[in-house]
This record gives C-alpha cells, structure tokens and sequence, in this order.
C-alpha cells in the first residue's frame, strides 16, 4: 500500500517535530530557553500589544503646516529671482496657497515664468493678464511630502530613542503617518509631550525700545517685528525682531543643568558656524534684549550682558523635568512638521497578563471539550482525529513562531474557534466514511472513497472560509490583522492535518488492525 | 463503549416544507433588524465614533464604587460619559464621548481622567481614537465586508452554477444582516471586533453552505430520475449528522470563550456564536430553499449508484 510506505511515516514524522521545535519555545520561560534549550531555532510567537502591554501611537504629520512654510521660502526664492534679473513687481505674496504677484514692465510673460521655473521646473506656473500664480505641481508636493516624512520618522525616533524605552517600532504608514510602538509602555504621556513639541528653536533680537509693558495682544508691530507670546505667560508679550539670527539647526548639543540661581535650566553648545554668528550678534547688540523663541513661543528674553560665542543657557521658569525633555528635544532636533495624534492605545501590564491567562485557559479547556466531544462521537475515529488535531495545533503554534507573526487577543479567539473548526474536515470525512459504509462497502473501500469524495468538499469550504479571513487581512488593522493571520494559517494547517496526517492514522489503522468492521 | 449520536443515520426529514416557516422568521428577524437600527441605531465604540475609552480597576477591593467614579469623572465637564462595570465588580469601563475642539483637547482630555484616577485605581487600558481614523475604520470596515462577500460570490459561481452563487450571497448576506440586527437590538459595542466576528460568521456560514451545495450537486447527476425537491433534501439530511456535530463542536468552542476568554472577548465570542446558529439556519433554510426557485440543470448522469466503487467512477 504506496500510502503507507515509511516514508511517508518517517516524512510526516519529521514535520511533526520540525512543528514541536518551532512550537516549544513558546512555552519555556526565557532562562531555560537560554540555556538548556539554546540549540532550538525558532523564537517565540510575537505578542502584539494588548497582550504584553504597551503603547500605539497613530501620528499624522500635518502637511498643510510644512506646504505654507515652503511657499513662504519659495517666496523669497521667487523675490531673489525677478531681483536679480531686474524685473519689477508688486503685490508679491501668498494667498491661498499660491503666490501671486503682478509685473510692473513690458517683459514678456513666457520670459518671467521661465525665470520663475529654473528655481524648479515643477512648479505650475498660471498667467492671468500681468498677474502672475505659482503653485506646487503634485510631484512638488510628493518630493516635500517624502523628505518630511523621511525626516519626522528620524527625529521621532532620536526622542523616543533616549527616552530609553525598550523596543520602540517606528514605521511610515500611508503618505502622512507615523506608527509608534511601544512595548511595555503602559503611560505614553511623556512621548506624547515629547512628540507634541516641533522644538524648533530660533534667536531673534526683542525690539530696543517696545518692552512689553508697552504692548498686548492687539498692539500693532511696526514693520519688520512682530508679537510673540510668552512661553509660558498667556498675558505676556514681546515685540519681537522677525529676522532669525542664529537657529537651533546650529546646535551641536544640548544638556539639563542649572542657572546661578540653582534653578532649572539648559545649557547648549553651537557649532563652529552658529557660534561666530552667536559672537556678532551678541557683540554687536549688548545691552538689548535677545530673545529665545521655541515654536513661536518666547522661552525667555535676557538682555545680552557680553558677547557670547559658541554656548550658553536657557533660562526660563522651568522643572527640572522640563529642561531634561528641553534638551532631548534640542539635542534631537527639529520636527519638520508638527504631529498631530490621531490614535492612542494603551494597555497596562495587568490586563495584558490576564489577557494571556485566560486565552490560555480557553485555548486548554477548548481543546480538552472538543477533544471529549471527538472520542464520544467516533470512538477510536476520534481518538485519531484527535492526534490530528494537536499536530494541527502544534503547526499552528509553529507557524506562528516561524513567520514572527504577532499573536493577539482575537489571535487567541481565531485559534480556539479554529479548533472547533478544524475538527469539521475530520467530521466531514468520517461522515463521508460511514455514508460509503452503510451503503455495503468494506472498511477498506469505503475509507477510500470517504477520503476521496470529502477532499473536493473541504477544499471548497475552507477557501470560501478563506476568502473572508483574506478580507479581513486587507481590512487590517492591528489585532484584526492578527486575528486573520492566526485563521488563514488556521485554515491551512487544518487542511493538511485532516487531508494528510488523518489519512494516514486511520488507513493505518484500518489496515494494519485489519479492521472489518466500522461503528460509529 | 457506546458512542454519541446526535443525529440518528439515515434522516429523512422534509426540510423543504419548513421553508414557509422559515421565510417569515427570517423576514421577522431582518425587519426587526431594520427597525432596530432606524430606532436605536448601532452603539458605535470608540474605534468608529472617537472618543475616549478607560479600563479602570479599584486598587482598593471593598470600596469600589460606580457612584464614586462617576461624580469624579463629572468634575471634568467631559460631555457625554458613560460608565459601566466590566466583566467584574472592581472593573470599570469609562467612554467619554470626543471632545470639542482640535486633537489637543481630546489628548489633554485623556491626561486630566488619568490624573483625577490613578491615585484610586489602576489605568488598565486606555484608548483614543480621533474622528478621522473612526470614520477611515468605518469605511475600510464596509469595504471588507463587501469585499469578503463578492470574492465568496465569484468563487462559488466558478466552482458551481450562478443559481447556487446567488443562493448562497441571499443566505450569506442575510446572516451578515442580522448579526448586525443583534448588536443593535441588545446595543452591545460594535467596534472593530465586532467587524472580526462578523467575517468570520461570514466564513462558518459559507463552510456550511458550501458542503450542503457539494452534496447538491453530486446527488443532481447521481438521481437524474428524481424531481429537485426529493434532491435538496435528500442532500439536507445526508450532510444532517455533519452539520451538526461541526456545529456543537464550534459551539462548544465558542460557549469556552464567551466563560472563560475575559470581558474583552465576550461580545466577539456572543457575536459568533449568533452567527454559528443563524449560519446553520441559513445554510438550510435560506442557501437551499432559494435554489428550489430555480430549475438548476442536472448535467451529466453519474453511470451508477451502488457497484463500482466511488473512487473508480467518473465525475
């Protein structure tokens, strides 16, 4: 009998311990499994979040921010441009996000638009008698688009990186946003605040003679200045040079320390060029207020006392734990588009651990239930396809564990409904077997066409079955995306066992017991 | 030893003539469905509507009050809250509805709960989803749905005739239908696993139909004599005694998680377990007794019925 050569015994065999290597690591505890066991491959099933606790984050970069600032910088690019080739304008500015201007001489308009377009010649450039529009093409925004994106992935990192949390998993999702993760993480309230913050951080002069007893909310800033809010005074304002002398781009490193004062502050050291630049500034302005302005916002003013080069402090009414995430920030560096939040879930480390406790007690008593419920129904048939389900649940275990795939509460759900659901192959060929049976065949024949006939069914049933846990998978959001993976593999691994290891037992067991008689 | 035997062998029970039966209970549970979701609507979780969602445990056991918690949580001036007991007597779920104004309210809003309660209790889960990835779930929920639903249709019309494709997308549709009519008229949380268990009560339903439409087919060519009525359901019993034991053993399956698998699983596992039933119903009642409307073509006659082995015979 070619089915039950021993090869096929040896090879089903070897797949069988093959699952068991891959499967055991689950259920060593990790000294062991270092250890004693270190000669095994695989690694464990990954838990997703729910289960060993943690942090998601669902973070969105906001673009419309980062375009109006490009077309600010695009602006003065333009204003270079017609400078430089000596062509008159006015009304040069941005309005719904284009910027228009019109010419004030006879040049001909193909000749300015392709002055404009060797700033870059994407740019979509419309005429309207003299005025002038220019926009951003759609390859000009997917460009700036992926160098933020690329950027805000890098410096979300960098915070999340020394705030020493263990495993972070940063990755791009879509066009926009930023997935974080992060493992037993139960209060992600600190990498929200750090990640709140662009932290662009910029030096500008403070008006030499407008203090801000002078001004409120509704003063009007002469040209040249404007208002700014204090960083931590809604009711104070500065009036503010809008000329950026030196920025935080220029900083080489940044570090919690404290003021003479002993209070709270942060100290920071530029690099070669920031410094010079600090040095003139400061030697030229002493006596004036130098104001410290962290995303728009005034940090603090200190009048310059003597020139400064390459470091200083930043004083403010700070605690000590808002310097320490000052300087992360600085040290890491600008956003390049602030983050808004769109999702957050977190689970604390108890009802993760609970959740594990009773997946695990449903997955037993499941299995023991349906496992009782076989051998009453088909005896020595069930028995069989018992050992069939286990090898079912060993290679789901396995697979799990060999593809990294992350197991999740409904994961835990998927493979306790999957026992349920594995044992219907079973079911359908016994059926089968005993129909084939009754209508006067031997053992041996009617196994065969019991076998026979249920394959195409089951093949049919399990890939409709397939199809919606495919659907499921494309719907794919976090734990539902674990729950169809644990089905799909579930409905895989069922069909093997039943289709192959099933056979195998109960031809086994029909021929070598020469069994002639079936009851069930 | 003496073995169970839910079903006795050889049934030959008239299924078809239930079917008038069946259509109204049918037509009673989808209208009360849709009256249902005119009236109460669905009780969006957060995951599709926004908001905020505590799990909160009383660190201290013998004074855990709802009443408590809940004057506290007013303080807050949050909108719309509610709290209720979860799955024990010293766990609470708080859902604060979204909040006015951009995303920094609704996050500051998180931060000012989890102050004002994790001196009393520990913050064992905490959720928030913002209004523009709930209505992107929303969507990509329909959108698999359907999806789920069409790739099922074409398969079935490929692997059988379009009159049982269309039978089984009216059953299949039917269960989808009213597991939905159930989570609006007991106003449990439709979130998005409840979106899980509805595709995969969209999957049991189909395993089930689609071994009823196998044997269908087989028993079309092998009783050419016989009229459709006799074949459908000689085919309903034949597969009788398989589509019960695989439902009690999902079942069983499915009663182990609704106990044992912790609240977070409960409504999941109820949802499946409607599904299981209303799927085993449909399969029969509403798969087969719509292919009675169609005069489905027998094809080619199996030669024979009893002598040769069916290993050995053509299909």
């Amino acid at each position: 009998m070619n089915n039950l050569s021993k090869i096929r015994a040896a090879f089903l065999l070897f797949l069988v311990f093959l699952g068991i290597a891959y499967a055991i690591p689950n259920f060593l505890n990790s000294s062991v499994k270092n250890t004693s066991f270190s000669f095994l491959p695989g690694k464990s099933i990954n838990l997703g979040l729910d289960l060993k606790g943690g942090s998601y984050l669902l973070l969105k970069a906001d673009m419309d921010i980062v375009f109006s600032e490009k077309l600010e910088i695009l602006l003065s690019d333009i204003r270079s441009a017609l400078r430089k080739s000596k062509i008159g304008y006015k009304k040069l500015s941005v309005n719904d996000k284009k910027i228009s201007f019109q010419k004030r001489d006879l040049i001909p308009n193909d000749k300015i638009k392709s002055i404009i377009l060797t700033i870059d010649e994407n740019l979509i450039v419309t005429i309207n008698e003299n005025t002038f529009f220019i926009e951003f093409s759609d390859l000009n925004k997917k460009k700036i688009i992926k160098s933020t994106m690329a950027q805000a992935i890098e410096i979300v990192r960098r915070r999340i990186d020394e705030t020493g949390t263990n495993e972070p998993s940063i990755q791009q999702q879509g066009i926009d946003r930023i997935i974080v993760q992060l493992p037993g993480l139960d209060d992600p309230s600190r990498i929200k605040k750090l990640l709140g913050k662009t932290a662009k951080l910029n030096f500008q002069l403070a008006h030499p003679s407008i203090s801000s007893e002078d001004i409120n909310i509704n003063s009007k800033a002469p040209p040249g200045y404007t208002i700014l809010v204090d960083d931590k005074d809604p009711d104070l304002f500065y009036m503010i040079n809008k000329r950026v002398m030196v920025s935080g781009e220029m900083l080489k490193d940044a570090n919690p320390t404290f003021d003479r004062n002993n209070s709270p502050s942060v100290s920071f050291q530029l690099s070669a060029l920031g410094g010079k630049k600090f040095g003139r500034v400061t030697g030229k302005h002493i006596g004036r207020a130098f104001a410290i302005v962290l995303d728009g916002k005034v940090v603090s003013a200190p009048v310059i006392q003597s020139q400064i080069f390459s470091s200083g402090q930043i004083t403010g009414n700070f605690s000590t734990q808002e310097t320490n995430d000052l300087a992360l920030v600085l040290r890491s560096g600008a956003l390049p588009a602030p983050m808004i939040i769109l999702e957050e879930r977190s689970v604390g480390p108890g009802l993760g651990a609970d959740s594990i406790q009773s997946g695990k007690i449903a997955s037993i008593v499941g299995l023991v239930a349906v496992m009782i419920f076989m051998l009453m129904t088909y005896g020595i048939f069930g028995l069989l396809a018992n050992i069939a389900l286990v090898c079912n649940i060993i290679f789901i275990i396995a697979l799990l564990s060999l593809i990294q795939a992350t197991l999740t509460l409904p994961g835990i759900a998927g493979i306790v409904l999957t026992m349920g659901m594995a044992v219907d192959a079973n079911v359908l060929i016994f059926e089968r077997i005993k129909e084939e049976y009754n209508v006067g065949r031997n053992v041996s024949d009617a196994v065969e066409a019991g076998f026979q006939r249920a394959i195409s069914t089951i093949i049919d049933a399990n890939l409709t079955t397939l199809f919606a846990a495919l659907a499921l998978f494309s719907f794919g959001s976090g734990p539902i995306k674990g729950f169809s993976v644990t089905l799909m593999i579930g409905i895989a691994t069922s069909m093997f066992t039943a289709i192959i290891i099933t056979k195998y037992l109960v031809l086994f067991y029909t021929k070598k017991k020469d069994i002639n008689k079936i009851k069930f | 030893m003496k073995l169970l035997r839910l079903v006795p062998s050889n049934t030959n029970f008239d299924f078809l003539k239930l079917r008038n039966y069946a259509f109204i209970f049918s037509t009673i549970i989808i209208l009360g469905t849709l009256l249902s979701l005119f009236v109460n609507n669905l009780n969006y979780g957060i995951d599709f509507k926004g908001g905020i969602l505590l799990e909160l445990r009383s660190k201290n056991i013998n004074s855990s009050n709802i009443d408590d918690l809940r004057s506290k949580i007013s303080t807050l001036e949050a909108g719309e809250v509610s709290i209720q007991n979860f799955g024990k007597d010293v766990d609470f779920l708080v859902r604060i509805q979204k909040q006015d104004g951009d995303q920094k309210q609704q996050i500051a809003m998180i931060e000012k709960v989890k102050s004002i309660t994790n001196k009393d209790y520990e913050i064992r889960r905490s959720e928030f989803v913002g209004p523009v990835v709930g209505d992107e779930l929303k969507i990509a929920g329909m959108l698999a749905v359907g999806l789920a639903l069409i790739s099922i249709m074409v398969y079935i019309w490929f692997r059988f005739e379009w009159q049982f494709s269309i039978a089984a997308i009216i059953a299949l549709t039917h269960d989808v239908v009213t597991t939905v009519g159930l989570f609006s008229i007991l106003q449990l949380e439709f979130n998005l696993a409840t979106i899980a268990a509805i595709l995969t009560t969209a999957g049991y339903s189909i395993n089930d139909t689609v071994v009823i439409f196998d044997r269908v087919r087989e028993n079309l060519r092998r009783y050419k004599s016989k009229d459709h009525y006799f074949i459908y359901n000689k085919s309903i019993n034949e597969t009788l005694s398989r589509t019960v034991i695989t439902s009690v053993t999902t079942l069983v399956a499915l009663f182990i998680i609704f106990f044992f698998g912790g609240a977070v699983l409960s409504d999941f596992s109820l949802a499946m377990i409607w599904g299981v039933l209303i799927g085993t119903f449909s399969s029969i009642f509403v798969a087969v007794a719509i292919l009675t409307f169609f005069n489905i073509d027998k094809g080619e006659k199996i030669q024979d019925e009893k002598n040769v082995p069916e290993y050995e015979r053509n299909n």
